[in-house]
């Protein structure tokens, strides 16, 4: 017989929120280490630099999210490094965050008006000095918002790291689905689940991105 | 040259037969033109003529394909760092200001000098002020730029300039982007600074200015230097047809 749905299955499903959470949190961690070089390299004056972001964008953008952690995943027990569920979910959001982090930060530096750099260069500040006290301040004022929109779609990404067996909160669901056979219960709690993390989020970014549009209109 | 007449190392600014091409572009033609130390100098012409494109191959916001510059004895090599050393001699106060709009008029003034020349916060400070003190704003030192009208921000402009104690100082139109009533206090500013002996390339088409305070007025077409003259036989008797039609054009 089928186990039944009662509070033990709800804690169950609603504690895999933590490393779904933990999860979300590194992606993001090293897509934005990530992301920052990328956009960097891709507003660099060095043309291979520019080409080879803009080679690992395309890549990243260009296939599914699952066929990377699918290579990922492969990739590392083939190499030999064994299976890391971890290693391999953290590794392959990383990559797709770094990629989308880095076309979204790139849009922000090159909306940051060139005068701002002419000025740069006529007082003779150095590349170094230009980026960090110059544009990149001004940048991140534009990417608060379309940054938080990201991570609201990395969190939900992360539900697909079920399919290589990472337990997080989709794969909780699955788990007591298989037990209790009550799947619209159980995927409507995960659902909420999702939905009450990433709801005040997306309210967040679009109330950031009305503050911007009242700020940039003169 | 054959005769080994040395490079007049007393000029500001020389520039040798300077070509600029963007892309297929030809944007200057063979420009030769010497600066002397605290020379001012008016540049104007019609749009599109090149007069930015000049004075920009000065501190190389623009890289020039052929001939040479060499602005205070320091010769433009490309790639060199001749172009650091160089822009740290040589102000520029933009059409569109282009103040640091993150930053208080203060910081503006402040970052470069302790960047670039490595000045202590305490001193950066206190040449900021008196340099806002003399383009008359020192009571807006804690405002951000956006709080200041167009003619306050182009004085903090020429402040965060004249921060670095420049040799030179580039003006691109400083008038331009300005409600009319705001013209003249920053046109005060620079005849203040032209007083004092600063040497001063301005891109305008204040002629009122030109008289004033410049020592000589340059028309420019088609990226060519089409005439070269003191501001008294320019305006009155000018040589070139191209001139004429221009200062007609311009003279109502
Ligand atoms: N970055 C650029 N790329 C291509 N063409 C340019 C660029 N900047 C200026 N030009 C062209 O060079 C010519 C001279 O420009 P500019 O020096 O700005 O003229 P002015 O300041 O006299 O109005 C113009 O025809 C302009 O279109
Ligand atoms: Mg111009």
């Amino acid at each position: 017989m089928f186990r039944s749905f009662g509070p033990n299955e709800v804690l169950y499903i609603v504690s895999a929120v933590q490393w779904t959470l933990l999860l979300s949190a590194i992606a993001f961690a090293g897509g934005a280490v990530g992301g920052m070089a990328i956009a960097l390299a891709r507003v660099s004056t060095t043309k291979p630099l520019r080409y080879a972001a803009l080679a690992f964008i395309r890549v990243f953008q260009g296939t599914p999210l699952l066929m990377q952690l699918f290579l990922v995943y492969f990739g590392l027990s083939i190499m030999g490094v064994g299976i890391n569920l971890w290693v391999a979910a953290a590794a392959a959001l990383t990559l797709h965050a770094s990629a989308y982090l880095g076309e979204i930060w790139r849009g922000c530096i090159e909306a940051v008006p060139s005068g701002q750099s002419e000025a740069s260069y006529a007082l003779g500040l150095k590349y170094r000095d230009r980026m960090r006290y110059v544009v990149l301040p001004q940048a991140a004022k534009i990417s608060v918002a379309p940054t938080v929109g990201f991570l609201v779609q990395l969190i939900k990404a992360t539900s697909l790291t079920s399919i290589i067996g990472f337990v997080e909160l989709t794969r909780a669901g699955q788990i007591i689905n298989n037990a209790t056979f009550q799947p619209l219960t159980v995927f409507s709690l995960v659902a909420a689940v999702y939905f009450i993390l990433c709801w005040p989020l997306s309210m967040w970014a679009r109330h950031l991105e009305g503050r911007f549009a009242v700020a940039t209109t003169r | 040259m054959s005769n080994a007449v040395p490079e007049n190392t007393d000029a500001a600014v020389v520039m040798r037969d300077v070509d600029k091409w963007y892309d297929s572009y030809h944007a200057l033609t063979s420009i030769n033109l010497t600066v002397a130390r605290g020379e001012k100098i008016v540049v104007c012409g019609p749009s599109g003529s090149g007069k930015s494109t000049l004075i920009r191959c000065i501190n190389q916001l623009e890289t020039i394909r052929s001939g040479t510059i060499t602005v205070d004895g320091i010769e433009l090599t490309a790639g060199g760092d001749n172009v650091d050393k160089i822009r740290r001699e040589v102000g520029m106060v933009f059409q569109q200001f282009n103040l640091f709009p993150h930053m208080t008029v203060l910081e503006n003034c402040m970052l470069a000098p302790i960047k670039v020349r490595g000045v202590s916060k305490a001193e950066a400070e206190q040449t900021a002020r008196r340099y806002l003190e003399r383009v008359r704003i020192p009571e807006q030192a804690e405002k951000y730029p956006a709080q200041l009208s167009g003619g306050q921000q182009q004085r903090v402009a020429i402040a965060r300039a004249l921060c670095m104690n420049p040799k030179i100082m580039l003006f691109d139109e400083p008038t331009s982007a300005l409600d009319p009533e705001m013209v003249n206090e920053v046109l005060d500013t620079m005849i203040d600074l032209a007083r004092e002996g600063m040497t001063m390339l301005v891109v305008t088409h204040e002629m009122g200015f030109a008289r004033k305070v410049a020592d000589r007025v340059i028309f420019m077409d088609k990226g060519e230097i089409v005439e070269i003259g003191e501001p008294e036989s320019f305006f009155s008797n000018p040589q070139n047809e191209r001139t004429k039609t221009f200062l007609g054009q311009i003279a109502h």
